[in-house]
């Protein structure tokens, strides 16, 4: 049984906030965050997959990776990483961009806060996700969050019949 | 201006108005004894929830308004959220896959 997602939307405040255990230590759960290897293998939800073009984990440096789709159609994203604090957290602010990582106009941007916390023999993660407008929230979240690519999944068709 | 159900929660007093008509329909009188504010404030901050959908005015014949909670209107937050909750946990399934083998 999987360890629940908790997550809860703050539209006044821009926010959407994400916990989750997971039932590993604090130095493996930071590294499948952090370095592009382990990333590229959960990152994107079956059947698209993550495809790590640049991983510069440094602050300063950045993430350029895109979603492979079945069809070889690529979404490409970025995230900036502006504070690391090795094993505690880190912050990103993360946007849409081609695949030479500039990024694209017009499209909202997001800041992430991923802060970890060893929890005896489990991690907890706790992400903290802050938009510029609430518009850009609600349209983000509505493409699916990345580039669209969760619409695929039949999740909105799902729920738009229902 | 913008109306929709996030211009309708922005406000904390809208907010509590709505979580006010949530558990019953109100006259704007009735409302206005909940809050501190002038009855013109309120009646604004009414007019603005009508305007999103989130509330609706309904007139009865020698009566003054009630507003009624529109819970469909609410709902449309929670659509939009849903791809999105679904994409963190498939993700995070994934993950718990790949921590086994780290």
């Amino acid at each position: 049984m999987a360890n629940k997602t908790v997550v809860t939307k703050h539209p006044e405040s821009k926010k959407i906030l994400v916990t989750r255990e997971f039932d590993a230590s604090l130095e493996k759960t930071w590294k499948a965050w952090t370095d592009a290897s382990v990333l590229d293998k959960w990152w994107a939800p079956k059947p698209w997959k993550a495809e790590t073009k640049v991983m510069d984990f440094r602050e300063g440096g950045k993430w350029v990776y895109c979603m492979a789709g079945p069809g070889g159609e690529k979404h490409w994203s970025g995230a900036d990483f502006v504070t690391i604090n090795h094993l505690q957290n880190y912050t990103t602010n993360t946007y849409f961009c081609d695949e030479n990582g500039s990024v694209l106009p017009g499209v909202p941007l997001s800041q992430w806060i991923v802060g970890f916390q060893e929890n005896g023999t489990s991690t907890m993660v706790n992400i903290e996700l802050t938009f510029e407008t609430s518009e850009g929230m609600e349209m983000l979240v509505n493409m699916g969050f990345e580039g669209g690519f969760t619409m695929a999944h039949g999740n909105l068709d799902e729920l738009l019949s229902a | 201006m913008r109306r929709d159900i996030f211009q309708a929660i922005a406000d904390p007093t809208r907010r509590a108005i709505l979580s006010l008509l949530a558990l019953q329909a109100m006259n704007p009188n009735a409302i206005a004894a909940h809050f501190d504010c002038s009855r013109q404030a309120v009646s604004k901050h009414l007019q603005i929830l009508a305007e999103c959908g989130a509330v609706r005015p309904q007139k009865q014949p020698g009566r003054e308004i009630i507003y009624q909670f529109n819970l469909q209107k609410m709902k449309e937050i929670d659509q939009w959220f849903q791809p999105f909750r679904q994409l963190m946990e498939d993700r995070f399934d994934q993950l718990d896959e790949v921590l086994k083998d780290l």
